[in-house]
Formats: structure tokens, C-alpha cells, sequence
């Protein structure tokens, strides 16, 4: 890789040209399209990961061979995105699954959880 | 350190400490992910638990939001062509970049602190309720990191400024850049699922 000899930073301003247009494309389809929610949700997730790809790759020269490194720094970002998938995703799971979270329906459906324990015994 | 000294490459690359050093702060950065997804789950869990304060959709506004995110994206954008100069050797573009990136940094805290104050002229404080509670820890640790950063990076545009490039300030230099672009990543998932999602649902 020659590519710190360069004269322009080309691969820079076509990381940064994306991520413009990625950052405009999430904003458009979660406030000017008019997609389901949970498509939105997916959407933008899914743009907000390909954007971070490109930070690390195109800005932050994970994968240079020059550093010594190996694929220490690849490792790394893989293992602590993959540990953050874990505990956003757990936490949900385990705190918020099959909970409403409307102030007025939190009573009652504690409510019918207990008449189904007690008409199922 | 001195005798294993490279001929070529990156100068912050030269050297075992260099290397070692860099390797280093990718290790950091790993935890750095694990700190954020923890409050990214707590703010995911508390999600919509505003009690009697506002809801999000009622405060955010994506023309702040908006220019926010521009802001850091083009302070990244910045900081990539300052470490460019940096691997020329150009320690003046260097610093010009580098102090555009962190007067871009600057406008970013400026807006983040106004939307607080705007936020909390509306009830919408760290006490008022579970979800922004949630959100102002997020949020304000992000704000910290971008806050520390500015005068980290400060600190070593005065070294550079004094030394040149030496595989010390090099090196340094590189660390920063890494720290910056790293901010920007997480704004990223800060703006998608926090105020985007908090603007759709």
C-alpha cells in the first residue's frame, strides 16, 4: 500500500461523499418515507452499520499492513461490536420482551398475567 | 526501540513502541464499544418510559440533529486529510486541518449544549424521567468524549507544533485521529437509534 505517498486523498473523499449520502438516505426514510416502522428501524440500522464500515476502513486504516499489527485492529472492532449486539440485544430480551410500556395497559397486563396463573392452577 | 527502527512506512509505524502503541488504543477503542452499548441497552430498555416529560418525538428536531451529524462528519472527514498531510510530511496542513477539525468539534459541543438547555426549558431533564435520564447520559458521554478529545487533541497540536514530526508526535497524532474518527462512529448510532427511531416511533 503506496497509498500514504498519494497525492489526493481519494479514498477519504469517497468515504465522505457515502457517508453524506448514507446520513441523507436514513433521514429521508425515517421521517420522509412511508415504510412500515419496523422496515424503517431495519433500514436505518443497517445504513448506521454500513456508515460505522466506512469510518473504520476508509478513515481509520484498520486493515494497514504497516502498522504490525496483523489483524489485531480487525479483531478488535469485530469482537466489540459483536460483544454490543450482545448486551443491546440481551437487554432487550431479557428487560422489554412481550412488555407494553403504555403507563395505562403496565397495570392490567400484570393484571392478566395473574388471572392466567391462577385460572391455570 | 531505536534498533528496531524501520527505514520506511508511516513514520508512528517505525517503531516497536509505535506499533505497540497503536495496537494499544485499538484495544481501547474495544472497550470503548462495550462502555457505549451498555448505555445504548439501558436507553433501549427505558425506551418510552417518559413518565410525565415530554416524549422525544415532541423535542427532537432533525434540522439540529441534522447539522449536528454533518458537523462530526465533516470534522472526520478533516481529520482523515490532516493525518493524510501528516503521512507527507506537511506538519503547517497538518495543523490547519486539525484545527479546522476541532473548530468543527466546537460547533458540534456548541449545538449539543444548546439542545440540552432547550430540553430542559421543556421538562425534559436528567431527573425528570427514566427514558431521559437514559438519553442524557448517552448523549452527555458522548459529549464529554468529543469535549476531552478537543483538548487531547490540542495538547498534541502544541507538541507537533513544537517538535515536528517525530515517531513520538506521529505517533500520537495517529492515536488521535483514530479517537476522532472513533466519535463519529458512535454519533452515528446515537443519530440513527436515538434520534431517529425516537423520531419515527
Amino acid at each position: 500500500m503506496a497509498e500514504h505517498s498519494k497525492r489526493f486523498p481519494v479514498q477519504h473523499i469517497i468515504g465522505f461523499v457515502l457517508s453524506i449520502v448514507l446520513t441523507l438516505l436514513a433521514a429521508w426514510a425515517a421521517l420522509g418515507s412511508d415504510l412500515p416502522v419496523k422496515w424503517i428501524i431495519t433500514g436505518i440500522m443497517t445504513l448506521a452499520v454500513i456508515q460505522a464500515g466506512i469510518q473504520l476502513f476508509m478513515f481509520m486504516h484498520m486493515t494497514e499492513r504497516e502498522s504490525g499489527g496483523g489483524h489485531v485492529p480487525w479483531n478488535m472492532m469485530f469482537h466489540g461490536f459483536v460483544l454490543a449486539a450482545i448486551i443491546v440485544a440481551g437487554s432487550l430480551f431479557t428487560m422489554s420482551f412481550g412488555f407494553t410500556h403504555d403507563h395505562e395497559d403496565g397495570g392490567n397486563h400484570q393484571q392478566e398475567e395473574k388471572h392466567e396463573e391462577q385460572s391455570g392452577h | 526501540m531505536s534498533a528496531h527502527e524501520l527505514k520506511s512506512g508511516p513514520l508512528e509505524y517505525r517503531t516497536q513502541e509505535g506499533q505497540m502503541s497503536i495496537l494499544g488504543f485499538w484495544i481501547f477503542l474495544a472497550a470503548e464499544i462495550v462502555l457505549f452499548s451498555t448505555l445504548f441497552a439501558t436507553y433501549a430498555v427505558l425506551f418510552g418510559r417518559t413518565a410525565d416529560a415530554p416524549a422525544p418525538g415532541e423535542l427532537f428536531e432533525i434540522e439540529t440533529v441534522l447539522i449536528m451529524t454533518f458537523l462530526l462528519l465533516i470534522s472526520s472527514f478533516t481529520c482523515g486529510i490532516a493525518v493524510h498531510n501528516m503521512r507527507k510530511g506537511a506538519v503547517k496542513a497538518f495543523i490547519t486541518w486539525m484545527v479546522i477539525t476541532l473548530l468543527l468539534g466546537l460547533g458540534f459541543l456548541g449545538f449539543e449544549i444548546y439542545e440540552f438547555v432547550h430540553y430542559a426549558h421543556e421538562g425534559a431533564t436528567l431527573q425528570s424521567a427514566a427514558y431521559w435520564s437514559a438519553f442524557f447520559t448517552l448523549a452527555g458521554t458522548h459529549g464529554l468524549h468529543v469535549t476531552l478529545g478537543i483538548g487531547w487533541a490540542t495538547m498534541i497540536l502544541i507538541q507537533v507544533a513544537k517538535r515536528g514530526f517525530t515517531p513520538m508526535t506521529s505517533r500520537k497524532g495517529f492515536i488521535i485521529s483514530l479517537y476522532w474518527h472513533f466519535l463519529d462512529v458512535v454519533w452515528i448510532f446515537i443519530f440513527t437509534s436515538v434520534y431517529l427511531i425516537g423520531m419515527v416511533v
